[in-house]
């Protein structure tokens, strides 16, 4: 029982988050606070960071507290170890950097129903050792945060001209008003997903034509 | 037994062909809207030219790039990409960046035809997927009419079609001919209470987008489409007689604050649109109960949006809309193949 994983499975449970299973791209989770907070990058960055700091903290506490957790009360459980963890990033935002707070506004306590955080409770942490569901935190944590910089780095360069906040074009630019407006995120957002989409359909394509090559 | 009897010659239904194919008809549009492009031409100049290439070289470039034909721009082949540029170029103001026209162009082909699976799937308009998108994203740029001109300026070009991508255009001399700006006849009427002439507007000497100005143009290209059976003339019919219906109950009940049903019939887009852009055989209905239903809605929608609405236009909307409802239409006008009475589902 007590026996650590090997670091192989280790890496394997963090990686995954990141590429093969990465929560935006591939399993298409955790939509409301990509669309509605992405259009600048470092909000992007804000709502990663928060988004990590909820998902590690609970599934740590969740794969400690497993065997504690009866089965029927389970998901309120989880809500509650979420929601802790939300006020905490909520307030510690607020007092760290007021100006990103109040851009993100309300989307902060929604974490709290960020379908992709009570999944990976549901779903890994409440079935795996500690090590390996903070492995696995972090690694989904990771490919939010990705995705929500690439949508919001995209964002803010169309819709703005700049990136972080520098000027990227110069005076001139003509911004795309478009870009920083809901649509805008949908619209890039399925860009994104068609590329993602392409890519992997270009990797199977090539691994049949391999196989096939090696069957003939 | 193998030899087959040569009297008897086996054939399944249709037996009745009209000849017409998607390359004959897209080219039949196309000369259809010579004319009018001819008329932009004498109203606002060479620039008219190079806004409509630009936009047909992003629609082409996309479908060449991303088509779904195995052999590389087959599907261009089929002529629909270059009408929805032509048509994207001549619903563009004259003085618009030519980068914007081509990203219209690319977005229209690229988010409002080969997501949906190429010609033929698609839900809406792609010329006016590109232009609602242009419109979103610079909503200043596409509402900046500048004066048209006559055929002594017909060699003039608009600097500010050579914004570098990406770049605003920059500020015009003051002698240059985009530094007069006019509103649409539609804005004036709408902002501040002034009418534009009947005979103007059905001249073309009105400021707008490039190809909506003349009217009398494109009523009589539409006649001969409608005559030649490019298009269903119902749909235009019915778009027409229910805006001049409409307009005229809202204007008898105050002249000077509303348009006539004169100004609404001939200006704007609302026959650009209502000839060209509704009748897309793709993305209206196709059955005649679902034409008529299809057009009364464009109509009441572009009165709505014209006269209640916040923007002086809304021709562009109406139709989109009106696309969006296209396949329920379908379903409620779904004729019966035998008998009387209502069909059953």
């Amino acid at each position: 029982m007590n026996t650590p994983p090997d670091p192989g499975r280790l890496y394997r449970e963090f990686a995954k988050g990141i590429w093969k299973e990465n929560p935006v791209f591939v399993q298409v989770l955790g939509m409301c606070p990509m669309l509605a907070v992405t259009n600048s990058a470092i909000n992007a960055v804000a709502m990663g960071a928060a988004t990590a700091f909820v998902l590690i903290g609970s599934s740590f506490l969740v794969s400690l507290l497993r065997s504690f957790i009866p089965k029927q009360v389970r998901i309120s459980t989880y809500i509650i170890i979420i929601a802790t963890f939300v006020t905490v990033a909520d307030f510690t935002l607020k007092a760290a950097v007021p100006s990103v707070h109040k851009e993100l506004g309300a989307f902060i306590a929604l974490i709290v129903v960020n379908c992709l955080i009570l999944g990976r409770q549901e779903a890994f942490a409440s079935r795996n050792s500690v090590r390996l569901a903070v492995a696995d935190a972090i690694g989904m944590a990771a490919g939010f945060a990705f995705a929500l910089l690439c949508l919001g780095a995209t964002r803010e360069i169309l819709g703005s001209g700049s990136l972080f906040g520098h000027l990227l074009f110069g005076e001139h630019f003509e911004p795309w008003v478009i870009m920083v407006l809901p649509p805008g995120g949908f619209i890039m957002l399925g860009v994104i997903l068609l590329f993602f989409g392409f890519l992997r359909e270009r990797k199977i394509r090539r691994r049949t034509r391999v196989s096939e090559e090696a069957a003939s | 037994m193998t030899r087959r009897d040569p009297r008897l010659l086996l054939q399944s239904a249709p037996f009745l062909r009209r000849g017409i194919t998607t390359p004959r008809l897209m080219v039949d549009v196309l000369i259809a809207l010579v004319p009018v492009v001819l008329a932009a031409v004498y109203f606002f100049g060479l620039s008219a030219i190079l806004v409509i290439v630009a936009a047909t070289a992003g629609a082409a470039l996309t479908e060449w790039v991303f088509g779904p034909d195995r052999r590389r721009g087959g599907s261009l082949t089929d002529g629909s990409t270059i009408l929805t540029g032509v048509l994207l170029g001549l619903c563009l103001p004259p003085g618009i960046a030519l980068w914007m026209a081509f990203l219209g162009g690319a977005v229209g082909v690229g988010l409002g035809k080969l997501v949906f699976g190429g010609l033929g799937q698609n839900i809406f308009n792609p010329a006016l997927v590109g232009r609602a998108f242009l419109q979103a994203a610079f909503p200043t740029a596409i509402t900046t009419w500048t004066q048209q001109g006559a055929i002594t300026e017909l060699l003039t070009i608009r600097p500010s079609n050579f914004a570098l991508p990406f770049m605003q255009a920059p500020a015009p001399a003051a002698d240059a001919v985009d530094a007069i700006s006019a509103a649409t006849p539609l804005g004036l009427m709408k902002f501040q209470n002034i009418p534009t002439g009947v005979e103007q507007l059905l001249l073309g000497n009105t400021a707008g987008s490039l190809g909506e100005t003349c009217a009398i143009v494109i009523i009589i290209c539409g006649v001969i489409l409608a005559i030649r059976r490019t298009f269903d003339w119902r749909i235009p019919v019915s778009i027409l007689g229910t805006v001049a219906v409409f307009s005229t109950i809202v204007w008898l009940f105050d002249r000077t604050e509303y348009p006539s049903p004169w100004l609404m019939l001939c200006s704007g887009g609302l026959l650009f649109g209502a000839v060209y852009m509704a009748t897309d055989p793709v993305t209206s209905p196709i059955t005649p109960r679902g034409a008529w239903i299809f057009g009364l809605g464009i109509g009441l929608l572009v009165v709505l949006i014209r006269i209640w609405g916040g923007l002086p236009e809304g021709v562009m909307y109406a139709i989109l809309l009106m696309n969006a409802a296209t396949p329920l239409i379908e379903r409620i006008a779904q004729p019966r193949a035998f008998g009387r009475g209502r069909a059953v589902a």
